[in-house]
Protein backbone atom coordinates (compact mmCIF):
# COMPACT_ATOMS: atom_id res chain seq x y z
CA UNK A 1 0.00 0.00 0.00
CA UNK A 2 0.72 3.68 -0.78
CA UNK A 3 0.23 6.73 1.15
CA UNK A 4 -1.17 9.58 -1.50
CA UNK A 5 -2.30 13.04 -0.69
CA UNK A 6 -4.70 13.92 -3.46
CA UNK A 7 -6.53 17.33 -3.74
CA UNK A 8 -9.79 17.18 -5.24
CA UNK A 9 -11.57 19.98 -5.65
CA UNK A 10 -9.38 22.44 -3.62
CA UNK A 11 -9.40 19.60 -0.46
CA UNK A 12 -6.36 18.01 0.09
CA UNK A 13 -7.52 14.11 1.10
CA UNK A 14 -5.31 11.62 2.24
CA UNK A 15 -5.45 7.63 1.60
CA UNK A 16 -3.61 4.52 1.67
CA UNK A 17 -4.21 2.60 -1.81
CA UNK A 18 -3.07 -0.38 -4.21
CA UNK A 19 -0.49 0.58 -6.42
CA UNK A 20 -2.97 -0.80 -9.40
CA UNK A 21 -5.72 1.93 -8.25
CA UNK A 22 -6.73 3.97 -10.64
CA UNK A 23 -7.71 7.29 -10.17
CA UNK A 24 -11.38 6.90 -11.34
CA UNK A 25 -11.92 4.13 -8.77
CA UNK A 26 -10.16 6.09 -6.48
CA UNK A 27 -12.49 9.56 -7.08
CA UNK A 28 -15.51 7.37 -6.91
CA UNK A 29 -15.03 4.58 -4.08
CA UNK A 30 -12.28 6.23 -1.58
CA UNK A 31 -13.69 9.90 -2.31
CA UNK A 32 -17.13 8.82 -3.18
CA UNK A 33 -17.54 11.56 -6.21
CA UNK A 34 -19.59 9.60 -8.62
CA UNK A 35 -19.83 12.10 -10.96
CA UNK A 36 -16.98 10.88 -12.89
CA UNK A 37 -18.29 7.98 -15.07
CA UNK A 38 -16.63 4.73 -16.45
CA UNK A 39 -17.43 4.14 -19.73
CA UNK A 40 -15.26 2.02 -21.38
CA UNK A 41 -12.21 1.60 -19.07
CA UNK A 42 -9.83 1.16 -22.00
CA UNK A 43 -9.04 4.67 -22.78
CA UNK A 44 -11.24 5.08 -25.45
CA UNK A 45 -14.60 7.20 -24.62
CA UNK A 46 -13.84 9.84 -22.25
CA UNK A 47 -16.35 9.37 -19.73
CA UNK A 48 -13.63 9.28 -16.93
CA UNK A 49 -12.00 12.54 -17.92
CA UNK A 50 -11.21 14.68 -15.20
CA UNK A 51 -8.75 17.78 -14.71
CA UNK A 52 -4.93 16.88 -13.13
CA UNK A 53 -3.58 20.07 -12.64
CA UNK A 54 -6.14 22.13 -15.12
CA UNK A 55 -5.78 19.60 -17.92
CA UNK A 56 -7.84 16.68 -18.88
CA UNK A 57 -6.86 13.35 -18.92
CA UNK A 58 -8.76 10.04 -18.85
CA UNK A 59 -8.49 8.83 -14.87
CA UNK A 60 -9.21 5.17 -16.06
CA UNK A 61 -5.93 5.49 -17.32
CA UNK A 62 -3.77 7.06 -14.46
CA UNK A 63 -3.28 5.26 -11.37
CA UNK A 64 -3.84 7.26 -8.38
CA UNK A 65 -0.35 6.58 -7.01
CA UNK A 66 0.36 8.88 -10.15
CA UNK A 67 -2.13 11.88 -9.07
CA UNK A 68 -0.17 11.73 -5.75
CA UNK A 69 0.60 15.54 -4.94
CA UNK A 70 -1.33 16.56 -7.48
CA UNK A 71 -4.41 18.77 -8.25
CA UNK A 72 -7.62 16.93 -9.29
CA UNK A 73 -10.85 18.90 -10.41
CA UNK A 74 -13.90 16.50 -11.45
CA UNK A 75 -17.64 17.57 -12.05
CA UNK A 76 -18.57 17.72 -8.59
CA UNK A 77 -16.07 20.91 -8.21
CA UNK A 78 -17.52 22.96 -11.30
CA UNK A 79 -20.18 24.52 -9.97
CA UNK A 80 -19.83 27.13 -6.99
CA UNK A 81 -22.63 26.77 -4.60
CA UNK A 82 -25.83 26.68 -6.31
CA UNK A 83 -24.55 28.78 -9.52
CA UNK A 84 -23.82 26.54 -12.29
CA UNK A 85 -20.21 26.85 -14.02
CA UNK A 86 -20.72 28.67 -17.25
CA UNK A 87 -20.16 25.58 -19.31
CA UNK A 88 -22.86 23.47 -17.42
CA UNK A 89 -25.54 26.49 -17.78
CA UNK A 90 -24.35 25.76 -21.59
CA UNK A 91 -25.48 22.22 -21.89
CA UNK A 92 -28.24 23.34 -20.16
CA UNK A 93 -29.51 25.94 -22.61
CA UNK A 94 -28.24 24.23 -25.78
CA UNK A 95 -29.43 20.73 -24.69
CA UNK A 96 -25.88 19.29 -24.79
CA UNK A 97 -26.77 15.98 -23.23
CA UNK A 98 -29.56 13.54 -23.21
CA UNK A 99 -29.13 10.62 -21.17
CA UNK A 100 -26.13 12.46 -19.34
CA UNK A 101 -23.41 9.52 -18.89
CA UNK A 102 -21.18 11.29 -21.63
CA UNK A 103 -21.39 14.93 -20.00
CA UNK A 104 -19.06 15.05 -16.90
CA UNK A 105 -16.08 13.64 -19.12
CA UNK A 106 -17.53 16.71 -22.47
CA UNK A 107 -17.89 19.60 -19.09
CA UNK A 108 -14.00 18.77 -17.95
CA UNK A 109 -12.75 17.81 -20.99
CA UNK A 110 -14.47 21.77 -22.73
CA UNK A 111 -13.47 23.40 -19.11
CA UNK A 112 -9.07 22.22 -20.31
CA UNK A 113 -10.05 23.37 -24.16
CA UNK A 114 -11.18 26.92 -22.54
CA UNK A 115 -8.70 27.45 -20.02
CA UNK A 116 -6.44 27.54 -23.43
CA UNK A 117 -8.77 28.99 -26.29
CA UNK A 118 -11.40 31.19 -24.70
CA UNK A 119 -13.22 31.73 -28.18
CA UNK A 120 -12.44 28.28 -29.72
CA UNK A 121 -13.71 28.08 -33.52
CA UNK A 122 -16.25 24.96 -34.30
CA UNK A 123 -13.48 22.73 -35.61
CA UNK A 124 -11.39 23.51 -32.82
CA UNK A 125 -14.12 22.73 -30.38
CA UNK A 126 -14.64 19.39 -32.47
CA UNK A 127 -11.06 18.68 -32.81
CA UNK A 128 -10.75 18.77 -28.33
CA UNK A 129 -13.82 16.77 -27.66
CA UNK A 130 -12.63 14.02 -30.40
CA UNK A 131 -11.54 12.03 -27.51
CA UNK A 132 -15.13 11.65 -25.70
CA UNK A 133 -18.01 10.16 -27.32
CA UNK A 134 -21.69 10.51 -27.03
CA UNK A 135 -23.71 8.38 -28.44
CA UNK A 136 -26.72 10.65 -28.27
CA UNK A 137 -26.45 14.28 -29.17
CA UNK A 138 -25.11 13.73 -32.25
CA UNK A 139 -22.41 16.03 -31.34
CA UNK A 140 -24.08 19.40 -33.07
CA UNK A 141 -25.56 20.27 -29.54
CA UNK A 142 -22.60 20.02 -27.35
CA UNK A 143 -20.63 21.94 -29.84
CA UNK A 144 -23.21 24.78 -30.02
CA UNK A 145 -23.07 24.02 -25.89
CA UNK A 146 -19.34 25.13 -25.59
CA UNK A 147 -19.33 27.98 -27.95
CA UNK A 148 -22.29 29.24 -25.67
CA UNK A 149 -20.10 28.63 -22.65
CA UNK A 150 -17.07 30.49 -24.45
CA UNK A 151 -19.25 33.65 -25.28
CA UNK A 152 -20.49 33.63 -21.47
CA UNK A 153 -16.93 33.10 -20.21
CA UNK A 154 -15.38 35.77 -21.97
CA UNK A 155 -18.57 38.14 -20.93
CA UNK A 156 -17.80 37.66 -17.37
CA UNK A 157 -14.34 38.42 -17.67
CA UNK A 158 -14.55 41.44 -19.46
CA UNK A 159 -17.46 42.23 -16.86
CA UNK A 160 -15.25 41.75 -14.20
CA UNK A 161 -12.18 43.97 -16.10
CA UNK A 162 -14.61 46.85 -16.37
CA UNK B 1 -10.26 -3.93 -15.89
CA UNK B 2 -7.68 -4.03 -13.22
CA UNK B 3 -3.97 -4.57 -13.30
CA UNK B 4 -2.43 -7.59 -11.55
CA UNK B 5 -0.82 -6.00 -8.34
CA UNK B 6 2.50 -4.78 -9.03
CA UNK B 7 5.29 -3.19 -6.96
CA UNK B 8 5.43 0.69 -7.32
CA UNK B 9 8.34 3.14 -6.74
CA UNK B 10 8.74 6.61 -8.02
CA UNK B 11 12.55 7.50 -7.82
CA UNK B 12 13.16 11.38 -7.96
CA UNK B 13 16.90 10.97 -9.61
CA UNK B 14 17.64 9.53 -12.70
CA UNK B 15 20.34 7.40 -11.17
CA UNK B 16 17.47 5.81 -8.34
CA UNK B 17 15.57 5.02 -11.30
CA UNK B 18 18.40 3.03 -13.10
CA UNK B 19 19.16 1.31 -9.92
CA UNK B 20 15.29 0.10 -9.49
CA UNK B 21 15.04 -0.96 -13.02
CA UNK B 22 18.03 -3.23 -12.44
CA UNK B 23 16.84 -4.59 -9.30
CA UNK B 24 14.57 -6.64 -11.24
CA UNK B 25 14.22 -8.42 -13.92
CA UNK B 26 10.45 -7.63 -14.63
CA UNK B 27 10.87 -3.60 -13.42
CA UNK B 28 9.80 -1.93 -16.34
CA UNK B 29 9.20 2.06 -16.53
CA UNK B 30 5.83 4.31 -16.02
CA UNK B 31 6.35 7.45 -18.11
CA UNK B 32 2.27 8.65 -19.20
CA UNK B 33 1.27 5.60 -19.16
CA UNK B 34 -0.69 5.38 -22.13
CA UNK B 35 0.78 2.75 -23.38
CA UNK B 36 1.49 0.48 -20.62
CA UNK B 37 -1.29 1.26 -18.64
CA UNK B 38 -3.92 -0.27 -21.20
CA UNK B 39 -1.85 -3.37 -21.59
CA UNK B 40 -1.63 -3.73 -17.61
CA UNK B 41 -5.50 -3.35 -17.68
CA UNK B 42 -5.75 -6.44 -20.49
CA UNK B 43 -2.77 -8.36 -18.52
CA UNK B 44 -0.83 -7.88 -21.68
CA UNK B 45 2.07 -7.01 -19.77
CA UNK B 46 2.39 -7.95 -16.33
CA UNK B 47 5.50 -6.08 -14.82
CA UNK B 48 6.30 -6.84 -11.27
CA UNK B 49 7.67 -3.13 -10.45
CA UNK B 50 6.62 0.10 -11.79
CA UNK B 51 9.33 2.45 -11.89
CA UNK B 52 7.82 5.91 -11.93
CA UNK B 53 10.38 8.00 -14.12
CA UNK B 54 7.32 11.16 -14.04
CA UNK B 55 8.85 12.50 -10.69
CA UNK B 56 12.61 12.58 -11.82
CA UNK B 57 12.96 16.83 -11.88
CA UNK B 58 14.57 17.83 -15.13
CA UNK B 59 12.95 14.98 -17.61
CA UNK B 60 10.36 17.41 -19.25
CA UNK B 61 12.19 20.44 -21.68
CA UNK B 62 12.23 21.96 -24.95
CA UNK B 63 15.08 23.89 -25.85
CA UNK B 64 17.97 24.97 -28.18
CA UNK B 65 21.44 24.28 -28.64
CA UNK B 66 23.84 25.43 -31.66
CA UNK B 67 21.61 23.60 -34.54
CA UNK B 68 19.40 21.56 -32.23
CA UNK B 69 16.48 21.09 -30.65
CA UNK B 70 16.75 19.14 -27.46
CA UNK B 71 13.22 17.67 -26.15
CA UNK B 72 13.08 15.86 -22.67
CA UNK B 73 12.09 12.08 -22.81
CA UNK B 74 9.20 13.25 -20.21
CA UNK B 75 8.01 16.14 -22.54
CA UNK B 76 4.24 15.46 -23.44
CA UNK B 77 3.01 15.15 -26.83
CA UNK B 78 0.80 18.45 -26.12
CA UNK B 79 3.63 20.32 -24.76
CA UNK B 80 5.80 19.57 -28.25
CA UNK B 81 2.44 19.85 -30.47
CA UNK B 82 1.86 23.63 -28.83
CA UNK B 83 6.04 24.36 -28.61
CA UNK B 84 6.66 27.76 -30.25
CA UNK B 85 10.61 27.29 -30.55
CA UNK B 86 9.54 23.34 -32.19
CA UNK B 87 6.78 24.90 -34.22
CA UNK B 88 9.65 27.90 -35.77
CA UNK B 89 12.85 25.45 -36.15
CA UNK B 90 11.97 21.80 -36.48
CA UNK B 91 8.22 21.73 -36.46
CA UNK B 92 8.00 18.47 -37.98
CA UNK B 93 7.88 16.64 -34.81
CA UNK B 94 4.80 19.50 -33.67
CA UNK B 95 3.18 17.86 -36.48
CA UNK B 96 3.32 14.63 -35.96
CA UNK B 97 2.33 15.22 -31.76
CA UNK B 98 -0.63 17.29 -32.85
CA UNK B 99 -2.10 14.28 -34.86
CA UNK B 100 -1.60 11.60 -31.70
CA UNK B 101 -4.72 10.44 -30.24
CA UNK B 102 -6.73 12.90 -28.61
CA UNK B 103 -6.21 15.45 -26.00
CA UNK B 104 -6.24 13.45 -23.25
CA UNK B 105 -3.81 10.78 -25.00
CA UNK B 106 -1.72 14.19 -26.00
CA UNK B 107 -1.99 15.44 -22.00
CA UNK B 108 -0.54 12.27 -20.84
CA UNK B 109 1.71 10.73 -23.15
CA UNK B 110 5.26 11.26 -23.37
CA UNK B 111 7.78 11.31 -26.73
CA UNK B 112 10.34 9.13 -24.74
CA UNK B 113 7.01 6.40 -24.14
CA UNK B 114 6.36 6.48 -27.64
CA UNK B 115 9.59 5.96 -28.91
CA UNK B 116 10.23 2.84 -26.56
CA UNK B 117 6.80 1.30 -27.14
CA UNK B 118 7.51 1.63 -31.01
CA UNK B 119 3.63 0.82 -31.87
CA UNK B 120 3.69 0.34 -35.25
CA UNK B 121 1.58 2.95 -35.91
CA UNK B 122 2.93 5.86 -34.08
CA UNK B 123 3.53 8.85 -35.43
CA UNK B 124 6.52 10.05 -34.07
CA UNK B 125 8.81 7.29 -35.08
CA UNK B 126 8.26 8.36 -38.90
CA UNK B 127 9.28 12.04 -37.55
CA UNK B 128 12.14 11.38 -35.93
CA UNK B 129 13.54 8.94 -38.86
CA UNK B 130 12.99 12.01 -41.83
CA UNK B 131 15.10 14.06 -38.92
CA UNK B 132 18.23 11.94 -38.27
CA UNK B 133 17.17 12.30 -34.77
CA UNK B 134 19.47 11.43 -32.05
CA UNK B 135 18.41 9.28 -29.25
CA UNK B 136 19.98 9.69 -25.80
CA UNK B 137 19.84 6.59 -23.38
CA UNK B 138 20.89 6.32 -20.02
CA UNK B 139 21.96 2.91 -18.57
CA UNK B 140 23.83 1.31 -15.60
CA UNK B 141 26.76 2.12 -17.71
CA UNK B 142 26.66 5.92 -18.54
CA UNK B 143 24.75 7.29 -21.61
CA UNK B 144 24.98 6.46 -25.18
CA UNK B 145 23.31 8.13 -28.05
CA UNK B 146 21.17 6.34 -30.61
CA UNK B 147 20.72 7.00 -33.95
CA UNK B 148 16.76 6.73 -34.52
CA UNK B 149 18.06 5.04 -38.00
CA UNK B 150 19.15 2.68 -36.02
CA UNK B 151 16.63 2.48 -33.17
CA UNK B 152 13.10 0.45 -34.46
CA UNK B 153 14.24 -2.83 -35.11
CA UNK B 154 10.78 -4.83 -35.03
CA UNK B 155 7.15 -4.66 -33.73
CA UNK B 156 6.89 -3.28 -30.28
CA UNK B 157 10.93 -3.83 -30.34
CA UNK B 158 13.65 -1.34 -30.18
CA UNK B 159 17.56 -1.25 -29.84
CA UNK B 160 16.98 0.07 -26.50
CA UNK B 161 17.93 -2.27 -23.76
CA UNK B 162 15.85 -3.35 -20.76
CA UNK B 163 18.18 -1.61 -17.85
CA UNK B 164 17.98 1.73 -20.15
CA UNK B 165 16.20 4.67 -20.06
CA UNK B 166 15.47 7.31 -22.86
CA UNK B 167 16.41 10.74 -21.50
CA UNK B 168 16.77 13.16 -24.57
CA UNK B 169 15.62 13.35 -27.83
CA UNK B 170 17.71 15.55 -30.25
CA UNK B 171 16.27 16.85 -33.71
CA UNK B 172 17.95 19.16 -35.84
CA UNK B 173 16.56 22.59 -36.77
CA UNK B 174 14.84 22.46 -39.98
CA UNK B 175 14.32 26.50 -40.97
CA UNK B 176 15.98 26.28 -43.96
CA UNK B 177 14.19 23.00 -45.19
CA UNK B 178 10.06 21.85 -45.96
CA UNK B 179 8.86 19.30 -43.08
CA UNK B 180 5.28 17.67 -43.68
CA UNK B 181 3.88 14.76 -41.31
CA UNK B 182 0.99 13.58 -43.39
CA UNK B 183 -1.42 10.96 -41.25
CA UNK B 184 -4.34 8.55 -42.43
CA UNK B 185 -6.19 7.49 -38.97
CA UNK B 186 -7.11 4.41 -38.46
CA UNK B 187 -10.92 5.16 -37.90
CA UNK B 188 -11.12 3.43 -34.95
CA UNK B 189 -7.56 3.75 -32.73
CA UNK B 190 -6.94 6.81 -34.23
CA UNK B 191 -3.32 5.49 -35.15
CA UNK B 192 -2.00 5.91 -38.02
CA UNK B 193 -2.50 2.90 -40.83
CA UNK B 194 0.33 5.17 -42.97
CA UNK B 195 2.09 7.93 -41.80
CA UNK B 196 4.39 9.75 -44.01
CA UNK B 197 6.94 12.18 -42.23
CA UNK B 198 8.74 13.99 -45.65
CA UNK B 199 11.89 16.34 -45.02
CA UNK B 200 12.61 18.39 -48.56
CA UNK B 201 15.40 20.66 -49.82
CA UNK B 202 14.63 22.06 -52.94
CA UNK B 203 16.60 25.25 -54.68
CA UNK B 204 15.76 26.51 -58.04
CA UNK B 205 13.44 23.92 -58.57
CA UNK B 206 16.13 20.89 -57.99
CA UNK B 207 15.67 18.72 -54.62
CA UNK B 208 18.76 19.16 -53.05
CA UNK B 209 18.05 16.44 -50.36
CA UNK B 210 15.38 14.45 -49.08
CA UNK B 211 14.62 12.62 -45.88
CA UNK B 212 11.14 10.11 -45.81
CA UNK B 213 10.20 8.28 -42.99
CA UNK B 214 6.88 6.00 -42.87
CA UNK B 215 4.71 4.60 -40.12
CA UNK B 216 1.84 2.16 -40.08
CA UNK B 217 2.85 0.27 -43.15
CA UNK B 218 5.15 -2.42 -41.83
CA UNK B 219 6.05 -4.18 -38.23
CA UNK B 220 8.20 -1.02 -37.74
CA UNK B 221 8.59 2.54 -39.04
CA UNK B 222 11.43 2.90 -42.15
CA UNK B 223 13.26 5.06 -44.02
CA UNK B 224 11.70 5.16 -47.64
CA UNK B 225 15.40 5.17 -49.10
CA UNK B 226 14.32 4.41 -52.66
CA UNK B 227 12.24 7.32 -53.01
CA UNK B 228 14.91 9.39 -51.13
CA UNK B 229 17.26 8.34 -53.67
CA UNK B 230 15.24 8.60 -56.69
CA UNK B 231 14.52 12.46 -55.51
CA UNK B 232 18.27 13.72 -55.05
CA UNK B 233 19.33 16.28 -57.72
CA UNK B 234 15.52 15.87 -59.68
CA UNK B 235 13.51 18.32 -60.46
CA UNK B 236 10.08 18.57 -57.99
CA UNK B 237 8.29 16.77 -61.19
CA UNK B 238 10.19 13.47 -60.09
CA UNK B 239 7.37 13.07 -57.22
CA UNK B 240 5.26 11.66 -58.93
CA UNK B 241 7.18 8.60 -59.78
CA UNK B 242 9.37 8.46 -56.89
CA UNK B 243 6.86 8.05 -54.65
CA UNK B 244 5.50 4.57 -56.15
CA UNK B 245 8.87 3.40 -54.36
CA UNK B 246 6.97 4.21 -51.14
CA UNK B 247 7.04 0.98 -49.70
CA UNK B 248 8.96 -0.96 -52.34
CA UNK B 249 10.43 -4.40 -50.71
CA UNK B 250 8.21 -3.90 -47.43
CA UNK B 251 6.52 -6.58 -46.05
CA UNK B 252 3.18 -4.61 -45.09
CA UNK B 253 0.85 -5.37 -42.23
CA UNK B 254 -2.29 -6.46 -43.23
CA UNK B 255 -5.38 -6.32 -40.61
CA UNK B 256 -9.07 -6.19 -41.44
CA UNK B 257 -9.45 -2.71 -41.85
CA UNK B 258 -6.19 -2.34 -44.10
CA UNK B 259 -4.87 -5.06 -46.19
CA UNK B 260 -1.32 -5.21 -47.27
CA UNK B 261 -1.88 -4.45 -50.44
CA UNK B 262 -4.15 -1.68 -49.46
CA UNK B 263 -1.34 0.37 -46.98
CA UNK B 264 1.50 -0.41 -49.91
CA UNK B 265 -0.64 1.50 -51.88
CA UNK B 266 -1.89 3.97 -49.45
CA UNK B 267 1.69 4.34 -48.86
CA UNK B 268 2.52 5.66 -52.27
CA UNK B 269 -0.05 7.92 -52.66
CA UNK B 270 0.38 9.52 -49.11
CA UNK B 271 3.94 9.81 -50.08
CA UNK B 272 3.33 12.00 -53.04
CA UNK B 273 0.86 13.88 -51.02
CA UNK B 274 3.77 14.73 -48.33
CA UNK B 275 5.86 15.48 -50.93
CA UNK B 276 3.40 17.82 -52.86
CA UNK B 277 3.27 19.66 -50.20
CA UNK B 278 6.17 20.34 -48.98
CA UNK B 279 7.45 20.90 -52.42
CA UNK B 280 4.82 23.92 -52.57
CA UNK B 281 6.17 25.28 -49.14
CA UNK B 282 9.27 25.31 -50.39
CA UNK B 283 8.68 27.05 -53.43
CA UNK B 284 7.28 29.96 -51.84
C1 LIG C 1 -6.73 6.13 -26.86
C2 LIG C 1 -5.31 6.21 -27.29
C3 LIG C 1 -4.99 6.65 -28.57
C4 LIG C 1 -3.68 6.73 -28.99
N1 LIG C 1 -3.41 7.17 -30.26
C5 LIG C 1 -2.12 7.29 -30.67
C6 LIG C 1 -1.81 7.79 -31.96
O1 LIG C 1 -2.70 8.15 -32.74
N2 LIG C 1 -0.51 7.89 -32.31
C7 LIG C 1 0.50 7.54 -31.46
O2 LIG C 1 1.67 7.65 -31.84
N3 LIG C 1 0.24 7.07 -30.23
C8 LIG C 1 -1.04 6.94 -29.81
N4 LIG C 1 -1.30 6.47 -28.55
C9 LIG C 1 -0.18 6.09 -27.66
C10 LIG C 1 0.31 7.26 -26.84
O3 LIG C 1 0.98 8.18 -27.68
C11 LIG C 1 1.24 6.85 -25.69
O4 LIG C 1 1.33 7.96 -24.87
C12 LIG C 1 2.64 6.45 -26.06
O5 LIG C 1 2.64 5.40 -26.98
C13 LIG C 1 3.40 5.96 -24.84
O6 LIG C 1 3.89 7.03 -24.10
P1 LIG C 1 3.70 7.06 -22.53
O7 LIG C 1 4.49 8.19 -22.03
O8 LIG C 1 2.27 7.04 -22.24
O9 LIG C 1 4.47 5.72 -22.14
P2 LIG C 1 4.10 4.46 -21.14
O10 LIG C 1 2.78 3.96 -21.48
O11 LIG C 1 4.32 4.95 -19.75
O12 LIG C 1 5.25 3.52 -21.55
C14 LIG C 1 5.24 2.82 -22.78
C15 LIG C 1 6.45 1.87 -22.84
O13 LIG C 1 7.66 2.57 -22.93
C16 LIG C 1 8.49 2.34 -21.81
N5 LIG C 1 9.05 3.65 -21.48
C17 LIG C 1 8.33 4.79 -21.25
N6 LIG C 1 9.17 5.84 -21.11
C18 LIG C 1 10.42 5.36 -21.26
C19 LIG C 1 11.71 5.97 -21.22
N7 LIG C 1 11.88 7.29 -21.04
N8 LIG C 1 12.79 5.18 -21.39
C20 LIG C 1 12.63 3.85 -21.61
N9 LIG C 1 11.45 3.23 -21.65
C21 LIG C 1 10.35 3.98 -21.48
C22 LIG C 1 7.61 1.74 -20.76
O14 LIG C 1 8.32 0.87 -19.91
C23 LIG C 1 6.59 0.99 -21.60
O15 LIG C 1 7.11 -0.24 -22.02
C24 LIG C 1 -2.62 6.37 -28.09
C25 LIG C 1 -2.92 5.93 -26.81
C26 LIG C 1 -4.25 5.85 -26.39
C27 LIG C 1 -4.55 5.39 -25.00
S1 LIG D 1 -13.73 5.05 -19.04
FE1 LIG D 1 -11.86 6.10 -19.28
S2 LIG D 1 -11.81 6.50 -21.39
FE2 LIG D 1 -13.63 5.31 -21.20
S1 LIG E 1 -25.78 12.38 -23.80
FE1 LIG E 1 -25.94 10.24 -23.83
S2 LIG E 1 -23.92 9.65 -24.31
FE2 LIG E 1 -23.84 11.75 -24.56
Amino acid sequence: MKNVTITINGAEQQAQVEPRLLLVHYLREVAGLTGTHIGCETSLCGACTVLMDGRAVKSCTVLAVQADGHKIGTVEGLANGGQLHAIQEGFWEEHGLQCGFCTPGMLMCSHDLLAQHPSPTDSEIREAINGNLCRCTGYEHIVNAVKSAARKMTKRVSARAA
Amino acid sequence: MIPVNFDYESPSTLAEALKLLASREDAKVLAGGHSLLPAMKLRLAQPALLVDIGRIAGLSYIRESNDQILVGAMTTHADIASSKLLQRSSPLLSQAATQIGDTQVRNRGTIGGSLAQAHPGADYPAAVLALDAQIIAAGPSGERVIAATAFFVGMFTTALRPDEIITEVRVPKTENESVVYKKHHHPASGYAVVGVAVRLKVSGGKIESAALGLSGVSQNAYRATAVEKALRGKPVAAIREAAAHAAENIEALGDYYASAEYRKHLATVMTRRALEQAASGAAK
